[in-house]
Formats: structure tokens, sequence, C-alpha cells
């Protein structure tokens, strides 16, 4: 049971690190980092989701099966996600004429 | 009911039972607006790859400052929402009030940054279906990335409105006296709404205001 109070002392620091990480973020966008900008955006964007997640929504504390349910919503769109972006990545890697 | 103020429904044997059935249903609905959300991510990603230079050309129309600013200004309002919480939690009516108007006027701020932003938008002729009138390289698919912009903030703004509304009846809830530190979960589930509401713009910046600024 989530009867765990999260003190404003906990949510002070979540809050500091994702102000630091939006800092973060905006800066790397305006440096060249080749493909690795995306990758460095995204990362950027998981840690601070992660971080929301886990402590502003109390999924931390949270009981196994609202963990599961978080969970399974991640895996749900990761699901949709990963088999279109592979189908249209494959396409024309076979030769078949009239495709 | 013998006890009004743990508004405890007759079909739960307890308090703790009767939360913890809430917060499942509350994620439950999470999870399927993740989908509703992620649907329009999957749309964005496949066009990207497709037009690439079209959506960085594009990307770079968006004011970074207001991207960020406004990024900014929902984290602030979180932070609130969860100090509304723990106020919540330890029966701090004045607090919770309070902690609740702040999270509702950084919730309007956030609004009207963006409104700001479409408007500069809709000027610079960049609204489709309004005034596109976009004459650089590839317009067709510059639309399309302004397109998926509008729609993508547009349905954000509206979950961002609803948020405000669940937050007012809250703070008007909560001034009256509404809940106590035994019974708080109303505030607790619009507080998973609103961290939702966050998480989605957590996503959004980045992959509209971020993605060809090196380019410039």
């Amino acid at each position: 049971m989530s009867e765990h109070i999260v003190t404003k002392k906990q949510y002070g620091y979540v809050f500091v690190t994702l102000m630091v990480l939006t800092l973060v973020t905006t800066y790397a966008g305006m440096k060249d980092l080749g493909p690795l900008n995306v990758v460095v955006a995204l990362a950027i964007a998981v840690i601070k989701a992660s971080l929301v997640v886990l402590f502003f929504m109390h999924v931390y504390w949270s009981s196994k099966l609202n963990k599961i349910v978080v969970v399974s919503g991640i895996a749900w769109l990761g699901l949709l996600l990963w088999l279109t972006v592979t189908d249209f990545a494959s396409r024309g890697w076979l030769p078949f004429p009239g495709k | 009911m013998a006890n009004h103020s743990l508004a405890l429904r007759h079909q739960f044997d307890d308090v703790a039972q009767q939360k913890e059935a809430s917060t499942f249903g509350m994620w439950l609905f999470l999870a399927t607006e993740v989908l509703f959300f992620g649907g329009m991510f999957l749309c964005y990603t496949i066009y990207r790859r497709w037009y690439p230079v079209a959506f960085g050309m594009g990307s770079n129309h968006l004011s970074l400052m207001l991207g960020a600013v406004s990024t900014a200004v929902l984290i602030c309002s979180s932070y609130f929402m969860a100090c509304s919480v723990n106020s919540a939690a330890n029966g701090k009516k004045k607090a919770l009030v309070a902690y609740l108007a702040m999270t509702i006027v950084l919730a309007i701020a956030f609004l009207v940054i963006e409104m700001s932003e479409w408007h500069m938008l809709y000027t610079e002729g960049l609204m489709p279906g309004f005034n596109f009138t976009y004459h650089e390289m590839d317009p067709r698919h510059v639309q399309l990335f302004f397109g998926l912009y509008f729609s993508m903030t547009g349905l954000h703004a509206s979950h961002v409105t609803i948020g405000i509304i669940v937050l007012t009846v809250m703070a008007v809830r909560a001034y009256r006296g509404a809940f106590t530190p035994d019974y708080y979960t109303p505030i607790e589930m619009s507080g998973l709404y609103w961290h939702f509401v966050d998480l989605v713009w957590i996503f959004l910046f980045p992959l509209y205001y971020l993605i060809a600024r090196h380019l410039q």
C-alpha cells in the first residue's frame, strides 16, 4: 500500500534534477553532435520521464499490481513502435516484384 | 456511513483497499492514454524518418526559448502538484489549497505561452488548414510537420485544459474541507493525471523543438 508519504525535500531533489536536465538537453540540442543529437535528446527525456513516474507519481513505492500496469503500458507502446518501425525499415530488403 | 470523513464505499473492506483500487484504475486509464499519444508519436517517428530535412526546417521555425520556458513552467507545476499531495497527506488544508492554486496558475501560464507560439506560427503563415503559405524547400512535407505539431501539441493542450478544470474542482473541494489525511485519494489521482500531462511534454519538447537546432 502506498501509505508512504514523500517529503517536500525529496520532491525538491527530483524537481531540481528535472530542471537541470531540461537545461542540459536544451544546451546539447544547440551543439552539433552528429547522429548523437537524437540519442542524447531521447536519453535525457527517458531519464526525466523515469524520475517523474517513479517519484512524482509514486510508482517507486506503489504495489506490484500497479507496477505491472505501468510496465505493461510501456511494453505495449514499445511493441507498437518496434513492430511498425521494423516493418517500414525492412521494406525493400527483398526484391519481390510487384510488392 | 459511520465515518463520513473516510468516505469509505460499502463495497470495500477498508480505506487502503479502496485507495489501491482507485490507483489501479487510474493507472489503467493512463496506460490507455500512453497508447493514445503513442499512435501519434509513431506517426511522427515514421514521417521524420522519411522526411528528415523538411522536419528539421519546420522545427527551426519554432521558438526554442518558448519551448524551453514552457517545459520549465510545466515541471514547476508538476512539483507544486507533488507538494499538494504531500500537504493533503499531512492534513495541511491551507497549504494544499495554496499549492493547488500555484499548480493551476502555472498550467494557465503554460497554455498562454503555447498560444503565443501558435499565434506566432499563424502570423508566419505556418498553420496547415488555415493559412499555410510556405514557399521554401519541400513545402508539402513541412506542412506535414506542422500538421503533426499542431495535432500533438493541440491534443496535449486539451489535456492541460482538462487538468485545469479537474484541479480547480479539487481546490474548491479542498477549500471546503473535503479531504483529510485518511482520505485524499482524489488529490492523488488528479496528481497522477497532471504528472502524465507533464510526461507527454517531456517527450514533445525534444522531438519538436530540439531536432535540428544544431543545423541552424
